[in-house]
């Protein structure tokens, strides 16, 4: 039996999708442009503060996605708790599953740290290490600790809002000692990106394993019990 | 720029926009929430391949570092947006129930 | 050395699509999301490839990783509450 909707008009509409996308796709590439972003944005990495091109783009040159996409992430977290507390949790690990998350969240946490310093010159960031310190979370979380390691929500709340904060105070600095909204001074940039990125990196490893429970966190007196 | 990286990113580009599609289809056709949500992600994954594709300047010289940087807060966006429905579908199956 | 290269991309590329194929047509959850971060992990690889190595780190440990994590966990209560409405039918994905 023929569906007319499920096997004629979508698939058509897709194929037709797909012809204008590559058309799009292949002007877009073989055409000639003038000065390209990318020329533009590599000539001025070296004024950055940090010889990594992509790092300097996220924190420099648009610094302002990245401070609104970390509202995004505090936003959508936000909507998670607004959605009731979270599960049970699962069962307390067994000792040699125990003893394996004993051993390898510190070493996500050290490896947290060097990704976020090797971002300045290498591959690596802010938002790989706060995924490195949200996996540490996950890890925690599947071996039976109910909170996953984060802190009690009141100590949390700080926690999650410390990276759009510490951003945005920063940025508001600057307007205000005369450089304009997250326009760095030239001999501070290295810094001032290595204090927004630590923040940054606390910030969406708390949320990332706060969105892995999956509700508002359990409080402390039940944590200790189910512990 | 030579033909062999044009190439390449017609190749990859052209797999983007066909895992787009993919998705794009499932998305509409299957009714299960979880699948719905794993089609989207292949979609947002197919864009995201597009963008790095487009950013490819051949085997030896730098790439694009603005695109990169928007797949890279794309990519945080979507894993918040995955929990969020992925909390809204929890909420709906215990109110169904 | 050019070959090579393309014929590397070449097999990359129908994997990755092949990978996204599989994931999207099967039916059980947990397959799915199986497949899914598989497919990952290879965009991940493919990224690496076209010199984004930033970006292979963030979707291993996001893409694939958390969002897997996260999948497994909705799979997991997706098969419970298939097998509690199907009792006795004999699933083979019953816990």
């Amino acid at each position: 039996m023929i569906r007319p909707l499920e096997h004629i008009v979508i698939p058509s509409g897709l194929i037709a999708l797909g012809g204008l996308l590559g058309w799009s796709l292949f002007l877009a590439i073989t055409g000639e442009t003038g000065d390209r972003l990318a020329e533009i944005a590599l000539a001025r990495v070296p004024d950055s503060g940090v010889s990594n091109p992509v790092t300097s783009v996220l924190l420099n040159f648009r610094a302002y996605d990245t401070l609104l996409e970390l509202a995004v992430l505090l936003t959508a977290l936000l909507g998670i708790w607004s959605l009731g507390a979270a599960g049970p949790g699962f069962q307390k690990a067994a000792s040699v599953l125990e003893g394996m998350v004993a051993g390898f969240v510190p070493l996500l946490i050290l490896s947290a740290g060097y990704m976020l310093w090797v971002g300045a010159y290498a591959p690596g960031g802010a938002f790989q290490a706060g995924a490195l310190l949200g996996a540490a979370g996950v890890m925690l979380a599947l071996a039976g600790h109910r909170n996953a390691g984060l802190p009690s929500e009141d100590r949390l709340r700080p926690l999650v809002a410390l990276g759009v904060f510490v951003f945005a105070i920063t940025g508001v600095l600057l307007a205000v000692v005369g450089g304009g909204f997250l326009t760095y001074p030239a001999g501070l940039a290295k810094w001032l990106i290595l204090i927004i990125e630590t923040a940054a990196t606390l910030s969406i490893g708390a949320t990332l394993a706060a969105a892995y429970l999956g509700g508002r966190p359990a409080p402390e007196h039940a944590t200790r019990e189910s512990a | 720029m030579t033909s062999h990286v044009l190439g390449t990113q017609l190749l990859y580009g052209g797999s983007g926009i066909l895992l787009v599609l993919l998705g794009l289809w499932s998305f509409l056709v299957h009714a299960p929430l979880l699948r719905k949500l794993i089609a989207i992600n292949v979609m947002g994954a197919g864009v995201f391949h597009l963008l790095v594709a487009i950013a490819y300047r051949g085997i030896d010289t730098p790439p694009d570092p603005v695109p990169h940087a928007l797949v890279l807060t794309g990519i945080v966006v979507a894993v918040s947006a995955t929990a969020l429905a992925l909390a809204f579908g929890k909420r709906l199956d215990r109110d169904g129930d | 050395m050019n070959l090579l290269l393309a014929l590397f991309d070449l097999l990359l590329t129908l994997t990755l699509v092949g990978l996204a194929v599989v994931t999207l047509t099967s039916r059980e959850p947990r397959r799915a999301v199986i497949l899914f971060i598989a497919f990952g992990l290879l965009l991940a690889l493919v990224w690496a490839r076209l010199r984004a190595p930033d970006l292979a780190l963030a979707e291993a440990a996001i893409g694939a990783g958390l969002s897997g994590a996260l999948m497994l966990a909705a799979a997991r209560r997706a098969s419970d509450r298939n097998s509690v409405s199907t009792e006795g039918s004999n699933r083979e994905d019953a816990p």
